[in-house]
């Protein structure tokens, strides 16, 4: 059996080192905010004949848009075979007209675009960050909810280090999209829920063989039962994270290759570091991390004693 | 021992496998049109539209909910299904307009969020579109003549009569923005505040400007905070993509389950494949909208919601190998899990339900679907995977622990 408490110390240093790294990037990097938060205005036009970014970058700089961000989109069929091929253009904020102006300038550029193959979204800057606001006051009251129901489900200890190792999850996945400028869309919020939602369960599932473990024991015995449920429950979580990777790599493979959307791959990728993170903390963070709190506290009683 | 066999329960259980599979067909292919898509896969405009303040009219709840109910009209009789538009706290108005593809199209029919102004004809203004209550195109019971019936409210009422009594015999222009719409002459002094435009027009000419003259009355100025246009070849696509992932995704699922826990794998796997059912069926009944990231969700949940059915083999496992029979290995490892799956369960569905009450758009919308999915794989595992699992044992198809994957006993 694997001494998870024994060694937890190495599991602190690397998780307290993931953090720093995470909170360092969002304090220097900050976050690379798409439209949803930043404001902005993206076009997205699937041509149905053959393309050049040169020839989309002429007609943008006729526009007078010529520091806009192009990015290409190859989707495929099923078969596998390219289809669709596009592009997205990501501009400041142009109000109607100017968008108007921009369709037309395209439409007569490549007259097959079709009125169905255009996806134009313009977002000023107050909406999305009132929806950030919105969603994280709303987390929280979730996280206070938990806290709350876990400790008297289980004990205050627990709640403790569940909501520790939550965030420790969500900071991981808030720096990883910082470091590698990943965009943050709405959808990003979505998938913190999904990571908040995995990391809590995952952690739960061994917190409550923990506590079924616990019955008369004594204090001195803690370590093996905290090791003991850890490795009772490994199995679980492996195959549970091994499931959900499947799905995760169906999406990303679905998304990537076939679509070619950049915001729904922001969705799973964010998803994907969310699941490996929540498996590695709930094992070897927040039921050592219980544990050094139960310590202190015998510690603490055995000075009253 | 005194295990009964009943040999035709595997008659049954096959019968019972077979109709969860009808039924799962059925419904997913009923769910093709019976789930509401959202914007962002179905295709249209969505628009979020914010009042401004002007000179003389404040921003109110009542405003905001006479512009909308303006726009909404506007919308009716240019004939789009299922539109919507909702006035969105106290000063902003929500518009979703599926199917639309072609945003000038759309803008037309939202139409003009321009002032509507009375002008006398030495250039002073005399009322707004605030105070018009009402435009209508009729005609003259006696010679038939079509005219356009205007009413203001009382303040407008006021005001108008000032006017008429002021400018009789001279021309009042009507201001949609910078355009005169039209320029009818005062022929009496009205102080009831209900006037006639008449003149030489056609039914369909006064029709108009009856129109132009309720689309002008919006009484604030509207702003465009976001707009988001999405072409339905685009959401049709990743619809599509996105169903081709979750067949492979669940078909990935199920091989692993088999692979690894045998024929409790392949019992969890039809369980799977009636929970993804279980929620689509939800989805159908409710009055719920799909967005991409609820499908993306979803999708996902098929390797999450699979986790209950772990659990339960997990436990099963355990209680084998600590040396129980089968029948009670089964049921403790059950009811041991039970609590597992309940309290790893209850955290999640009280964020689900926070964020239900305190947001509101896309993350509302995700969710209403994790909590569907959460309590659907819930209910699939302790009831569908229970029963199927306990009618395999009487069938006497389960002789040892091979069937959970335990290679000893």
């Amino acid at each position: 059996m694997i001494s998870f408490t024994r060694h937890r110390n190495k599991s602190f240093l690397l998780s307290a080192l993931l953090v720093a790294v995470s909170l360092l990037s969002l304090a220097l990097n900050g976050f690379n905010l798409g439209i949803d938060f930043a404001g902005g205005t993206i076009f997205q036009l699937n041509f149905r004949e053959q393309f050049t970014l040169e020839e989309v970058e002429e007609v943008l700089e006729k526009e007078g848009l010529s520091g806009a961000a192009l990015q290409l989109v190859q989707g495929r069929d099923p078969g596998g075979e390219a289809a669709g091929e596009g592009v997205v253009i990501k501009t400041s904020y142009l109000d109607e007209e100017e968008r108007r102006k921009v369709i037309a300038a395209f439409r007569e550029r490549f007259p097959s675009l079709g009125a169905g193959d255009v996806r134009v979204e313009s977002v000023g800057a107050v909406v999305g960050r009132e929806m950030v606001q919105q969603a994280l006051f709303a987390l929280a009251v979730a996280v206070v909810l938990m806290v709350a129901y876990i400790a008297f489900r289980f004990e205050f200890k627990f709640s403790l280090a569940t909501i520790l190792a939550l965030l420790h999850d969500i900071i991981v996945v808030a720096g990883v999209f910082s470091l590698l400028r990943l965009e943050v869309n709405s959808t990003f919020v979505a998938a913190i829920l999904t990571v908040f939602g995995y990391s809590v369960n995952n952690t739960i599932v061994i917190i409550d063989r923990i506590r079924e473990n616990l019955r008369h024991k004594r204090p001195e015995e803690y370590a093996g039962v905290v090791d003991l449920s850890i490795s009772q429950s490994l199995v679980r979580c492996l195959n549970t994270s091994l499931t959900t990777l499947l799905v995760l790599v169906a999406l990303f493979v679905g998304f990537y290759y076939f679509i070619g959307s950049f915001d729904l791959i922001a969705f799973v990728i964010a998803i994907i570091i969310g699941v490996a993170v929540g498996t590695y903390s709930s094992i070897f963070v927040a039921s050592p991390l219980w544990f050094t709190f139960k310590e202190w506290e015998f510690r603490r009683r055995g000075k009253a004693a | 021992m005194g295990r009964q066999v009943h040999p035709w329960k595997t008659l049954l259980l096959i019968v019972i496998c077979l109709a969860l599979l009808g039924a799962s067909v059925f419904i997913v292919w009923q769910a093709d049109k019976g789930i509401k898509r959202g914007l962002d896969i179905a295709g249209g405009l969505y628009v979020l539209l914010e009042a401004v303040p002007t000179g003389d009219q404040e921003v109110d709840q009542g405003a905001i909910e006479r512009a909308a109910a303006i726009i909404r009209m506007r919308v009716d009789e240019l004939g789009i299904a299922e539109p919507v538009i909702v006035p969105q706290g106290k000063d902003r108005i929500r518009i979703e307009l599926p199917q639309v593809e072609d945003e000038e199209q759309a803008r037309e029919i939202i139409g003009r969020t321009a002032q509507l102004r009375f002008v006398g004809p030495d250039g002073k203004e005399i009322v707004t579109g605030a105070h018009l209550k009402k435009a209508v195109m009729d005609r003259d019971p006696y010679t038939g003549e079509p005219f356009v019936g205007i009413e203001f409210d009382q303040e407008g009422a006021e005001l108008f009569a000032k006017a008429t009594g002021q400018y009789l015999g001279r021309p009042i222009y009507i201001y949609l923005d910078e355009e005169v719409i039209s320029a009818p002459t005062v022929q009496s002094v009205i102080t009831d505040g209900n006037a006639m435009i008449t003149g030489e027009f056609t039914a369909e000419e006064a029709g108009e400007l009856a129109l132009l003259l309720r689309s002008g009355a919006l009484p604030v100025e509207l702003r465009e905070l976001e707009s988001r246009l999405v072409g339905p070849t685009l959401g049709e696509r990743t619809e599509e993509i996105s169903v081709w992932a979750a067949g492979a995704g669940l078909l990935a699922v199920i091989l692993f389950m088999i692979l690894y826990y045998r024929l409790a794998g392949l019992i969890a796997g039809i369980a799977q494949i009636f929970y993804m059912t279980l929620v689509l069926g939800i989805l159908i009944l409710l009055p719920t909208t799909l967005t991409l990231p609820g499908m993306a969700g979803l999708i996902l949940s098929i390797g999450m919601a699979v986790d209950a059915n772990v659990i339960i083999f997990e436990r099963i496992k355990d209680e084998l190998r600590s040396g129980r029979t089968l029948r009670s290995a089964i049921e403790n490892g059950f009811q041991r899990a039970f609590r597992t799956i309940l309290d790893s369960n209850v955290t999640t569905i009280i964020a689900t339900v926070v964020l239900f009450f305190l947001t509101s758009g896309p993350v509302r919308g995700f969710a209403v679907t994790l909590f569907i999915g959460i309590a659907s794989s819930m209910f699939t595992a302790i009831t569908l995977t229970r029963f199927l699992l306990r009618l395999t044992f009487d069938a006497g198809l389960i002789r040892s622990g091979r069937f959970v994957g335990v290679k000893t006993a």
